[in-house]
């Protein structure tokens, strides 16, 4: 066994994010390591690879306990970390991208030639020939991933860590990186393999690891589970807590079509899709994290611009190129990411929850400092956010709360399009509840949602339509009719194939 | 055919230096006959010896993605410390290292505050900049000259080149700072360093790179390179003086970019720099040469220079993005 | 009562003021000679006056994350062409003359500010390096409109900007005063100041909420230029001439280390007007107490450094996190999940 890693415990400042985890890792496999978002898998390798130290537990490393005071100690130890996000240099050489700081020196001067000629038989290994005096930024990512692997490799490594390194590949790059992996894996490396697609862990892997909430769910031979399986255990089951929830979806009659996208994407983000959203109706985007659900919902809001494709809001064409043109025409987006893409942490929640109103009205026409303050009120109340208090700072609220005042923000300038990417991650039961029953209330009303959720139980309880993605693709649409969390997994695992 | 552009792009900043330094002495040759004689150029370079060893450290800086405020100020108080201190009798060796002492611990103190407590570079030395400028005054509000018979040999000993020619001592000094500063950023693990925490802080991190120590040594040896150019200054004033080298950071900051190193770090090269100051002093000796034009279009000058290149800067990056 | 931001910039004014007061008991007196008020507090209000206009649009600029160099050179350029236009005129005690010359100085104040925006909004040059262009060049056009000299006008109605008396009061403290309740009364009571903070907040929140941050921003170095302007107005028409090498030197980084002192972040957000003029008589006050101390008066430099080290050191979570560890001795040995390496996931 090169690796082993018994009782991690990982605490962060209210969350446990690893608890009494195990792990263990044999030479020559491919080990993949499952779960969905929040489930450890990041922090498990940031302790693996020093970046954290950890509360509780031991590695040990070829029989010998260690403790990594950081990367470059575990790469020196040959535990080698490939980030998802290329982590190199783009405006130096693929030379100097492999090798940096282990350069070939003389008396301290570095020999150019050598180190080249090092670098390319590196590079060899993976079956790649390049100029190595190119800078890395003239590659394409997979490349500059390969060279990523390159310089893993070149420090002797006994372990690869590879996080997500397929997030940003297309089929035929991928097809190329698992080649790599499977002659390493021959040559009796050791490699532990994050990824989100299933395929991939079922093309490649050996044995995989799942986590679900910082907790060990189990360790298994590939051949030994069945997709529909691998996700059942990654997903997990919440059903019990959300019976309260009636299942009072009104009955559909033929209603207006709000939003049409005809053939939208995006390349890299999400492959083309079809879409027609009617008023009142509420579409479930279910899919695996990275399959391309936050990239449908930011195509829509013109939070990135879409390269093909027409999108027709009642039936007349629209550009929406940016967000702004967007929330002119009624649609509106709450992101998954509240921290960095919702909310301003600094400004109190009166303000955080005039913002679109007040962007949409311009500087000069203000919305009275008491029109906020019974708008805040009223939100705090409808929503029952705590503190009540409109003038507490956003960035000192809980999770849930802050949610809650993203929802409230976007409620206000009533749109007839509200997107929702996750709003009941990392929020309790309580409130998760009520956004929920929020949502079934907005669609009587004659609002379109999209909901967006990793959980498929919530998916299938709010929506009346429900399209499946994998692999950023659209693989099906679904017409809610009693349609079983089973269901979509078989889907998602077969990637609609039947 | 990619790496090739890429390569080209890569010098395209530099060439495009070269071609505007070269139209601007084929111009002035064209003008005035005096100009074209090797020693106008080589006069250039004994009036900015100086202002090359201060840039040659601000490439340093710039380069990791920093910038250093304080250097005008470090080359006025080397001038103020030489002064003084030569005419309280101290030995010009002793007189040397001190101020050498003193600039590289200035910047290693800022470099320390930059790193140890992220705080923008900007904002340090210009903390770094009042320190200098008030010292300067806390030593003598007055000009102070120097008759100090090293220094003096130094500032009128010319070295005869072939062809009648001829440059300072400053020069030589300059070229010798020019020829380290651009091994050590070619053939040493630190100046790959510095190129690569210029292209992301971050990725050098975790490939493992002595990022903290690096980035102080940056501004050590900007700060080294101002005291150095601070004596070179007083070689060829000979005198030092607390209003010497005000708005030099500009001038420095000018030709490294000028000269095709990006302000955002991880791209340029030292010999840029070079073909900046060179810019630079040929267009004040252009403009001297005119008569009719007054020292401000130098100003003008440099400054629609720098709008052009960092506009150019900016539309190359967004292209190769 | 300390927990507010305003605190520790208000007690370090009242401190430095009581110390003149220690050294030199006439320091409060004000007296009233000629219908003009007189006094040791009114000359930092009055000669103060330019710096707090530039240091107002400098904390709009600062509020959005962004910076503006160029402030210093604008100083220098308003005054020049304002004089320039005066002594071109026959009679320059004219009202018309000169309300003529302040109107072109301030329009080219806007564009020159519109110019530094643009780089910035539409380009997307960092701002530092945006403004420092206009930075270099600013002083060589003020120099050439005033032809490398100084150009002395012999207006009252000019002269009134910065040396006349309305009410007892100097003018330009009016100004200054008038200029900070119209300014915070623009970006309070319209909805500017919050979207100014919520861009400089999270930039990309903003834009996800539909703010049009690009036009905001352009917006802030237009009002900079134009405080700027105003600045070289007070300036020149208080000596009565125009010094295109000499006006308005460094009084960027005066703004800036007034701006930073006041409470708002170099990184951009909050922002407090308020602040900022606190923080701009700080400084005037830290020059005054200098010259009155018998200290040379070169030697601010000195405190100012000090100054600007503790402000910041002080806004530091990097300082304050350092301090914290060091102060509680041992717990944190091999618990290094602090040190910061962030891995996006």
């Amino acid at each position: 066994m090169v690796l082993r890693m018994t009782g991690i415990r990982k605490r962060f400042p209210g969350v446990v994010a690893l608890d009494d985890v195990d792990f263990r890792l044999l030479p020559g496999e491919v080990h993949a390591l499952m779960g969905e978002n929040g489930a450890g898998k990041s922090t498990l390798i940031k302790v693996l690879t020093g970046v954290y130290g950890v509360d509780a537990g031991e590695i040990e490393l070829a029989g010998e306990p260690v403790s990594f005071t950081g990367p470059a100690a575990a790469q020196r130890a040959g535990v080698s970390t490939v980030y998802q996000e290329v982590n190199l240099c783009p405006n130096l050489s693929i030379a100097e991208n492999i090798l940096l700081g282990r350069e070939p020196r003389r008396f301290g001067r570095i020999r150019w030639a050598p180190m080249r000629r090092r670098a390319e038989e590196l590079l060899a290994r993976l079956d790649l020939e390049l100029d190595v005096s190119a800078p890395l930024s003239a590659q394409s990512i997979a490349v500059q991933q390969l060279v990523a692997i390159a310089r893993a490799l070149d420090v002797d490594a006994r372990v690869l860590v590879l996080d997500e390194p397929t997030s940003s590949l297309d089929s035929h790059e991928v097809d190329r990186l698992l080649a790599v992996m499977r002659t390493l894996r021959d040559e009796g490396m050791a490699i532990l393999f994050v990824t989100h697609f299933i395929d991939q862990v079922f093309a490649i892997s050996d044995r995989m690891t799942v986590l679900r909430n910082g907790k060990l769910v189990g360790e298994y031979e590939t051949a030994e589970i069945t997709p529909v399986e691998l996700v059942t255990r990654m997903i997990g089951k919440e059903l019990a807590t959300l019976d309260e929830l009636e299942q009072v979806r009104p009955e559909r009659t033929v209603r207006e079509e709000l939003l049409r996208a005809e053939e939208v994407g995006r390349a890299g983000g999400i492959e083309p899709f079809s879409l027609g959203i009617q008023r009142g109706e509420v579409v479930g985007l279910a899919g695996l994290l990275g399959s391309g659900r936050t990239e449908l919902a930011r195509l829509l809001f013109g939070a990135d611009h879409a390269d093909q494709g027409t999108i027709r809001v009642d039936d007349k064409p629209v550009s929406l190129r940016t967000p702004r043109a967007a929330i002119a025409r009624g649609i509106a987006f709450c992101s998954e990411n509240r921290k960095t893409e919702g909310l301003v942490e600094d400004l109190t929640v009166r303000e955080n929850i005039a913002l679109a109103v007040q962007a949409s009205r311009g500087w000069t026409k203000p919305l009275s400092r008491k029109r906020q303050e019974e708008i805040a009120e009223s939100s705090i109340k409808a929503l029952d956010i705590r503190p009540a208090n409109p003038e507490a700072k956003v960035g000192e609220l809980s999770g849930g709360n802050q949610q809650k005042v993203l929802l409230a923000r976007w409620l206000i300038t009533e749109p007839r399009l509200l997107i929702l990417d996750e709003p009941t991650r990392g929020i309790d039961i309580g409130a998760k509840t009520e956004i929920q029953k929020l949502v079934t209330r907005l669609a009587a009303e004659g609002m379109a949602v999209v909901f967006i959720s990793a959980e498929l139980e919530e998916v299938l309880r709010l929506s009346d339509r429900v399209l499946v993605l994998r692999d950023r693709q659209v693989v099906a649409q679904l017409d809610n009719d009693a349609l079983t969390p089973e269901q979509i997994m078989a889907t998602i695992a077969d990637g609609g194939a039947e | 055919m990619t790496t090739l552009t890429a390569s080209r792009q890569r010098y395209l900043p530099i060439i495009a230096t070269f071609a505007l330094l070269v139209g601007a002495y084929g111009f002035g040759a064209a003008q005035y006959e005096a100009f074209a004689s090797g020693q106008v150029v080589l006069n250039i370079l004994i009036d900015n010896a100086f202002l090359l060893v201060v840039a040659i450290g601000m490439t340093f800086v710039i380069l990791t993605g920093g910038i250093d405020l304080s250097v005008g100020a470090v080359v006025a108080l080397s001038t103020l410390v030489s002064a003084r201190l030569l005419a309280a009798g101290v030995s010009p060796l002793v007189v040397l290292v001190l101020v050498l002492v003193i600039g590289g611990t200035l910047g290693l103190g800022m470099g320390a505050v930059i790193h140890y407590f992220e705080l923008q570079p900007f904002i340090v030395t210009l903390a770094g900049m009042f320190l200098a400028r008030g010292l300067c005054y806390t030593i003598s509000v007055e000009s102070i000259s120097i008759t100090d018979g090293f220094f003096t040999t130094m500032a009128q000993t010319p070295v005869s080149l072939p062809g009648g020619m001829h440059v300072s001592t400053s020069v030589v000094i300059a070229v010798i700072v020019l020829a380290v500063a651009a091994y050590v950023l070619h053939f040493t693990r630190l100046g790959r360093t510095v190129y690569a925490i210029g292209g992301s802080e971050q990725s050098a991190m975790l490939m493992g790179l002595p990022v903290a120590r690096t980035k102080i040594t940056v501004y050590a040896i900007s700060g080294l390179c101002s005291a150095l150019g601070g004596v070179l200054l007083a070689f060829y004033t000979l005198s030092g003086n607390a209003l010497h080298a005000v708005g030099m950071e500009l001038d420095a900051i000018a030709a490294v970019v000028i000269g095709g190193t990006i302000l955002t770090g991880g791209t340029g090269y030292v010999l840029g720099t070079v073909l900046g100051v060179l810019v630079l002093g040929i267009i004040q000796t252009l403009i001297t040469f005119d008569g009719t034009l007054s020292s401000w279009w130098t100003k003008i000058v440099i400054g629609a220079l720098l709008f052009v290149f960092i506009v150019l800067q900016r539309l190359v990056s967004r292209r190769a993005r | 009562m300390i927990k507010h931001r305003l605190f520790w910039p208000t007690a370090a004014l009242i401190v430095l003021l009581l110390g003149n007061f220690i050294a030199h008991p006439a320091f409060f007196s004000v007296e009233l000679r000629e219908g003009h008020l007189y006094g040791s507090l009114i000359d930092i209000l009055r000669f103060g006056a330019p710096l707090i206009m530039v240091a107002l649009g400098m904390t709009l600029v600062i509020a959005t994350g962004g910076i503006d160099l160029s402030v210093g050179s604008v100083v220098a350029i308003s005054g020049a062409i304002a004089c320039l236009h005066l002594s071109g005129l026959e009679n320059q005690d004219s009202l018309g003359g000169t309300a003529g010359a302040v109107g072109i100085a301030l329009g080219l104040s806007i564009v020159l500010g519109a110019c530094n925006g643009v780089l910035v909004s539409v380009l997307n040059i960092q701002p530092i390096i945006a403004t420092l262009i206009l930075m270099v060049a600013g002083r060589g056009l003020a120099q050439l409109i005033t032809d490398g000299q100084i150009i002395t006008v012999n207006s009252s109605p000019y002269q009134a900007i910065g040396g006349g008396f309305v009410l007892t009061l100097p003018v330009s403290i009016l100004i200054a005063v008038a200029v900070f309740v119209l300014a915070s009364l623009l970006v309070r009571k319209s909805a500017l100041g919050m979207l100014l903070e919520a861009v400089g907040g999270n930039p990309e929140a903003s834009r996800l909420a539909g703010v049009r941050s690009r036009r905001l921003i352009w917006l802030t170095y237009v009002v900079c230029g134009l405080c700027a302007g105003i600045a070289g107005l007070m300036i020149s028409s208080n000596v009565s001439s125009a010094d295109g090498n000499n006006a308005g030197l460094w009084i960027e980084l005066d703004a800036i280390l007034a701006v930073v002192i006041g409470g708002t972040a170099l990184t951009g957000g909050r922002f407090s007007f308020a602040g900022t003029v606190i923080g701009a008589l700080l400084i005037q006050t830290l020059s005054t107490t200098v010259y009155t101390l018998g200290i040379p008066p070169q030697t601010t430099l000195l405190f100012k450094a000090v100054v600007v080290m503790a402000v910041c050191l002080v806004q530091s979570p990097a300082f304050r996190r350092k301090l914290v560890r060091r102060r509680k001795p041992k717990p944190v040995t091999r618990a290094r999940q602090d040190e910061k390496v962030e891995v996006s996931a």
